[in-house]
């Protein structure tokens, strides 16, 4: 089992989400993080998918998916050929004498303090999911009162975009054996 | 754009885009959300046939459908009327039938309130629908129904539901007309790769025990011509599923009959033996493949399919084809005729031959003798001779279905309808009238159990009042017959809640009670001479009840999650198993 990032366009109707979210249900993968939201053309939004699969399932949810009537396109986007954001909120606890030591942490991280109270900070940071992971580790033994992470949003690298890569095509076509 | 279209109300547009679509059959039944709907219908040319519970709506439009190859059409109000709908909605899903469904809605004002009779039907119904769609605005009634029948009717065909809440049906509206439809995320793959084609054919030209194993998707797209053209041009025998069957007729010397888990010897050891398979238009469904790891395991894959979800789904594919049957087999069938020409049509007498004797060592087989018990398989050949063949056969689920695929036999496509995917039982009397509907110039000869009969027997009296004759042919053994013998062979015999008894109901009665002839048939002797008297009667339903053997089982059987191999042909071939813990899982 490994994460895979599926990038799907879709037209923005009502109950599309559920579509597909239950369609993932309905063959029994398990989403990691589902994030939404607009486009750059109105009436599309696009959702960024982590799902836990092997290859194979991962083909047929592909394929599920794509059957959808709404659900203009879908693709895998590999770690290396994209780009991967997330974006977190982290409350932490923060006696007056640590505050320091942990916004030295979040310069580090290239992170931001959002809001600060009497007893906490809360942060801001963005980046792939594996420094959200890695900053939350350090903050964890001073406290984490709550913490909100968006998802993973993901685009192709390069000039193409999803409405002009080929792969679309070759998932709404047969696997060639 | 301004809207200058007649000024309608939502429901006068309802029917006016029905009948642009070419409806002429509408199966329902009214209520109080769907009211305003049924007012207009008394003005527009197309029938409504009030059925007496909503499923049986549902079955009838997909016996419709069935029959006739265009959209059916169920109508039903909101809550209770729509959740009525659900098992037909998701057979259609299952067995790829063109079915659209109309419910009502309480008004948009009080969705999500909880308000009487209040379901959410577009939720309910979306894992089992291609699309769902709630009008919110009556002057989008033309496209949604616009979009809705070319859903329902292209690609892989299947169910859509339209809720229409009674505030959109009442409302006024200016009712525009486009045959274009306007959804860039459906585009399904019609033509085939002229490139995967040519592959296709090369493998046939190599096979040595090729096998043409084909189904419910040659049906939908009419392609039997095609395939036939393509069987006798390379000398291809062919099986035919559950529903396929009729697609290539069963007594053409190429014909093997059905494959799968009650499929005839010859059909099943086929597929296991062949160096190719040529699957077109099925789905690999465990009932035909038993375990996959030990189905067909020296073949070669070609695989066509409109639905690209379907290849590699269950069996890896060598050649895969996305496209429509039709195209795709009446290429095949050119390129290999072309290919043949160049390279000499390869000589397929040793496979053939071999076939055949399986056919003659091995064939479908039953005793009657002739004081009785009698046996449902000398019934279903009764009625094959009795109809000369031509009848349209509809069933529903269990042993009575797997007999009457086995000893009718098939000769057209949509002469055979059933429900083989979600396995409805209760299926057959409403199809059947869908049927008769649809195809007033066939004869409609449901064959039916006694458990399934009477799941929705109460359309009987919606034959009777809608005037369409129908012929129930009711296997009467007394019991959920396939269940028991499921307990019989795999249960050590512990018979748990399958005795309906043969008695009750008196079908007899219960036919005249609700305007049918009621005809029983208690002896071998007696079942050709009921059949004559039943095929005397074209004017009215005739239900039969034959009172066969209740100890008799479907064979052969291939135990599920067994290998095709480990196939049994009769009762002499039953290890029996007396561990439940064994039983093999349904």
């Amino acid at each position: 089992m490994s994460l895979h990032t599926i990038s799907v366009l879709v037209e923005d109707q009502p109950g599309v989400l559920t579509q597909v979210s239950s369609l993932f249900a309905r063959r029994g993968f398990n989403i990691h993080s589902l994030a939404v939201g607009t486009t750059e053309r109105p009436g599309l939004s696009r959702m960024t998918i982590v799902v836990e699969v092997t290859t194979k399932p991962l083909e047929q949810v592909t394929k599920q998916l794509n059957k959808l009537i709404h659900v203009i396109k879908v693709v895998e986007l590999g770690e290396t050929a994209s780009v991967e954001r997330e974006l977190a909120l982290v409350k932490v606890r923060t006696k007056p004498e640590q505050r320091f030591q942990v916004v030295e942490l979040v310069e580090i991280f290239r992170g931001r303090i959002v809001d600060v109270a009497q007893a906490t900070v809360t942060i801001e940071v963005s980046g792939p999911s594996a420094k959200i992971d890695a900053l939350c580790e350090l903050l964890e033994p001073y406290g984490l009162v709550e913490m909100v992470r968006t998802g993973r949003i993901a685009l192709g690298r390069g000039e193409r975009g999803i409405r002009d890569r080929d792969r679309l095509r070759a998932a709404k076509e047969p696997a060639t054996a | 754009m301004a809207r200058g279209g007649e000024k309608l109300t939502g429901a006068q547009a309802l029917f006016r885009a029905l009948e642009l679509e070419g409806v002429d059959t509408v199966f329902g039944i009214p209520g109080g959300a769907i009211l305003p709907a049924y007012d207009p219908l008394l003005e527009s040319s197309i029938r409504h046939v009030l059925t007496r519970h909503e499923q049986g709506a549902g079955h009838a439009a997909e016996g419709y459908a069935h029959a006739t190859g265009r959209v059916g059409v169920a109508m039903a109000t909101s809550g209770p009327g729509g959740c009525n709908l659900v098992t037909p909605l998701a057979d259609a899903m299952m067995d790829s039938i063109p079915l659209v469904a109309i419910t009502g809605q309480v008004a948009t004002a009080v969705v999500g309130n909880d308000a009487f009779q209040e379901a959410y039907m577009t939720g309910i119904a979306m894992p089992i629908t291609k699309q769902t769609w709630m009008v919110t605005d009556a002057n989008d009634v033309p496209r949604v129904v616009r979009e809705a029948f070319h859903v329902a009717s292209t690609g892989r065909p299947g169910p859509v539901l339209i809720d229409l809440p009674k505030d959109v049906l009442i409302s006024d509206m200016r009712f525009e007309w486009q045959e274009s439809v306007d959804l860039p995320g459906y585009r399904p793959t019609t033509r085939g790769s002229m490139k995967q084609v040519k592959a296709a054919v090369d493998l046939i030209l190599r096979a040595e025990r090729p096998v043409l194993y084909v189904g419910g998707g040659i049906v939908r797209s009419d392609a039997s011509d095609e395939l036939r053209r393509l069987a006798e041009t390379g000398d291809l025998p062919v099986v035919t599923t559950l529903m396929g069957r009729g697609v290539f007729p069963d007594t053409h010397p190429l014909g093997l009959g059905m494959p799968g888990m009650h499929g005839n010897y010859t059909a099943v050891t086929a597929m296991q033996r062949a160096d190719l398979l040529i699957a077109i238009g099925v789905r690999f469904d465990d009932r035909v493949t038993g375990n996959l790891a030990g189905f067909a395991p020296g073949a070669k894959v070609i695989h066509v399919d409109i639905d690209p979800a379907e290849i590699g789904k269950n069996r890896s594919v060598d050649v895969p084809i996305v496209g429509d049957a039709r195209d795709v087999t009446a290429a095949l069938a050119r390129e290999l005729a072309k290919l043949q020409e160049e390279r000499g049509r390869p000589d397929h007498s040793a496979w053939l031959g071999t076939l055949r004797d399986w056919q003659e060592r091995f064939p479908l087989r039953y005793r009657q003798e002739d004081g009785g018990p009698i046996k449902p398989q000398f019934v279903v050949e009764r009625i094959y001779e009795a109809t000369r063949g031509e009848a349209t056969i509809v069933s529903g689920v269990g042993q009575h279905q797997m007999w009457a695929s086995q000893f009718y036999r098939f000769t057209r496509p949509r002469q055979w309808i059933n429900s083989g995917g979600l396995g409805t039982m209760g299926f057959a009397v409403p199809a059947a009238l869908g049927a008769k509907v649809g195809r007033p110039d066939q004869r409609v000869v449901a064959i039916d159990g006694d458990g399934c009969f009477q799941m929705t027997a109460q359309e009987l009296a919606t034959s009777a009042t809608e005037s369409i004759p129908i012929t129930v042919a009711i296997l009467n053994n007394g019991y959920l017959g396939m269940v028991r013998q499921w307990q019989e062979l795999f249960y050590g015999e512990r018979y748990s809640q399958v005795h309906l008894t043969q008695d009750t109901p008196d079908f007899v009665k219960l036919a005249e009670a609700m305007g049918a002839v009621g005809l029983r048939a208690e002896d071998p002797g007696d079942v050709d001479a009921v059949l004559d008297k039943a095929m005397s009667i074209t004017d009215r339903t005739v239900v039969i009840d034959f009172r066969v053997d209740p100890s008799e089982n479907v064979f052969p059987m291939v135990p599920a999650g067994a290998s095709n191999d480990d196939i049994i042909l009769g009762p002499e071939g039953v290890r029996p198993v007396n561990d439940p813990a064994e039983a093999p899982v349904a």
